[in-house]
């Protein structure tokens, strides 16, 4: 162990910061124990895939006849309904796995490695910085390993879009996992994990573009379009379509980035323990 | 110097050989509004609109591409467009109600069926005057020519035949059933099949053009439609004959057939209610046009993926392409 006066091994005087090599190996770290705890769990990997493929195999199938999907940038010919939710289920993936990671984080500060994690030396924000890009790279193998069995269901995309969605898919990760480790710092147990399913994903997800275009949402719903243009997850899943077929929605970028900027302030400043929101509901718990 | 001469050369050679496609005037009759859109197949974007009589249905150009023929239906003639002005020139004789014609492939005779009246109207285009009219079955909408010119085939929609029609001698050498309300009738480049497409039968027959008896029926199944909404009308086949291309009306889906196993090898999706198909000279695109969408579908016959849908006038219903 290193001594209280000490930093990172060295006497403090002579300390002038962690080196990028320093940095890189707290990255790895981090990154490499969320890919062991990944492959240890192969039931998270498979149902990761079976809930998308299950909405494209049999919900997508169901409706194919029902939505009859008119011509609506980025598409410039009438699509199946399997194409057009095939964005939409990337969109979820990254959803559930932002959740996922927040599920973990809750359960991590209930086992204590969390306080591992937090008592590095390390600045506290690249401590989260580092665990969200471990959860996002998780991910991102999960929607490239749906799109391969999309591509043999037909929903293909030109070569392009296979490369530029990586880029949207990583942000529209960052963003959705920012917001998964806003909403650990808010939950206090494992138990309420239930409620950010009911009052975060399922509204995010359907109140959104991932299911049907908002030119359908307006013609059934004003309200809902309101709610639907209110709601990030739309223009991440809009960010992501349009990257799949190799072409940039400017307006998603802006507001995807924006919200990832605000998303991961607020999660950084709510696991500060001087000021941070688990200070307050320390101290709520305790009154209870 | 000399390696950079020829590098040069052969970047200039490969620009040319894989420029852009020649652009070519794509000609739609909207039955509904009673005009003919213009769309450049190269940028697939309208280039313009004419006015025409009332509803044009059948359209084609002469094969020098400078006049194009209009069936205007309810004004029971066949209007004659000039491409380079986009003005109506004049006029043939038609008969009542023309629906569909063909242009014999001189470009000397355009031969036109009379829905009302039950006859084909054989044209002198020249001279825009009747030849003769040959009666055939009730409701007369089906015409295909062979590529010698010899043989002209037309269907009767109520009578539900293939009528083949010696284009010498004007009469009828051989009837053929098919399958209820057959719509169009389209010659195998090599001349030896005719495909007639069956609205309500859901098929299409191969008939053996020696023989003059059908060889082959192919049927059309898509997953979660009923088989009623699966009608066959348009066919047009490609250059090589080996794949057949089946527009099959409300399921908004143009099948591709194989031609050996007479199987269907791919749906593609298209706009709704798709009635009517033209290649590109070239044979590298396939249009469609939809007519309860109001647009025409553009698709890739490399890999018989739908490109782009453009939308034209109301109620779009026959499609050529300028051969040049």
């Amino acid at each position: 162990m290193t001594d209280a006066t000490d930093v990172a091994g060295l006497p403090r005087e002579k300390w002038t910061g962690f080196t990028t090599s320093q940095y890189i190996v707290c990255l790895k770290g981090i990154l490499v124990r969320e890919w062991l705890r990944y492959l240890s769990q192969k039931e998270r990997f498979v149902s990761s895939l079976v809930r998308p493929l299950l909405w494209l195999f049999i919900f997508a199938a169901g409706f194919r006849q029902v939505l009859g999907v008119s011509i609506i940038p980025p598409y410039e010919t009438y699509v199946l309904y399997e194409v057009y939710i095939t964005p939409g289920l990337c969109g979820m993936i990254l959803l559930f796995s932002g959740m996922q990671s927040s599920l973990s984080m809750v359960y991590d500060r209930e086992m204590g490695n969390m306080r591992i994690l937090l008592v590095s030396p390390f600045p506290r924000w690249y401590l989260l910085v580092s665990k969200l890009l471990a959860g996002v790279g998780v991910s991102l193998l999960q929607v490239y390993a749906f799109l391969a069995i999309a591509w043999f269901w037909d929903v293909k995309a030109p070569v392009a879009g296979y490369v530029m969605i990586l880029p949207a898919l990583f942000l529209a990760g960052l963003m959705l996992g920012a917001l998964g480790m806003l909403l650990s710092s808010l939950v206090k147990q494992l138990e309420n994990f239930a409620g950010i399913m009911n009052f975060v994903i399922f509204p995010m997800y359907f109140a959104s573009s991932a299911l049907y275009p908002l030119w359908r949402v307006q013609e059934s719903s004003p309200l809902l379009y309101k709610i639907c243009l209110l709601n990030p997850f739309t223009y991440a899943v809009e960010l992501i379509r349009f990257a799949f077929y190799a072409r940039i929605e400017w307006t998603s970028l802006v507001v995807v980035m924006a919200v990832t900027l605000a998303l991961l302030g607020a999660a950084i400043l709510a696991y500060n323990p001087a000021r941070g929101l688990t200070v307050r509901k320390q101290d709520m718990g305790g009154s209870q | 110097m000399n390696r950079l001469a020829y590098l040069l050369a052969g970047t200039i050679a490969t620009v040319i050989q894989t420029g852009p496609a020649w652009a070519n005037a794509v000609y739609v009759s909207n039955e509904k509004d009673n005009t003919v859109t213009v769309v450049d197949s190269n940028t697939m974007e309208v280039t313009k609109t004419i006015n025409v009589g009332q509803r044009p249905r059948g359209i084609t150009i002469s094969h020098d591409g400078k006049h194009l023929y209009v069936c205007a239906s309810d004004d029971d003639t066949v209007e004659i467009i000039d491409t380079a002005t986009h003005e109506i020139i004049g006029s043939l004789p038609s008969g009542p109600d023309p629906e569909l014609f063909v242009l014999s492939p001189d470009g000397k005779t355009l031969y036109v069926a009379n829905e009302d009246d039950n006859l084909v109207t054989v044209i002198d285009v020249e001279k825009k005057r009747v030849i003769t009219e040959i009666p055939v079955g009730v409701e007369p909408e089906g015409m295909g020519i062979s590529p010698d010119g010899k043989t002209m085939v037309n269907t009767s929609e109520t009578t539900n035949m293939a009528h083949f029609i010696d284009t010498s001698s004007h009469e009828i050498v051989a009837n053929v059933l098919v399958d209820s309300r057959p719509r169009f009738a389209e010659f195998t480049p090599d001349g030896s099949q005719v495909w007639i497409s069956a609205e309500i039968g859901g098929t299409v027959s191969v008939i053996d053009n020696a023989s003059r008896e059908v060889v082959e029926k192919v049927t059309f199944e898509i997953q979660g439609l009923r088989s009623e909404a699966i009608q066959p009308v348009g066919v047009r086949i490609s250059a090589d004959g080996k794949k057949a291309y089946v527009a099959l009306g409300p399921a908004n889906r143009v099948a591709v057939v194989n031609t050996e196993t007479y199987e269907v090898e791919k749906y593609i999706l298209v706009g709704q209610r798709v009635w009517q198909l033209a290649f590109t000279p070239d044979g590298k695109h396939l249009i469609s046009t939809n007519g309860l969408s109001n647009d025409i579908t553009f698709i890739d016959t490399a890999t018989d993926e739908p490109i782009k849908s453009v939308t034209v006038g109301a109620l779009p219903w026959g499609v050529t392409v300028a051969p040049n």
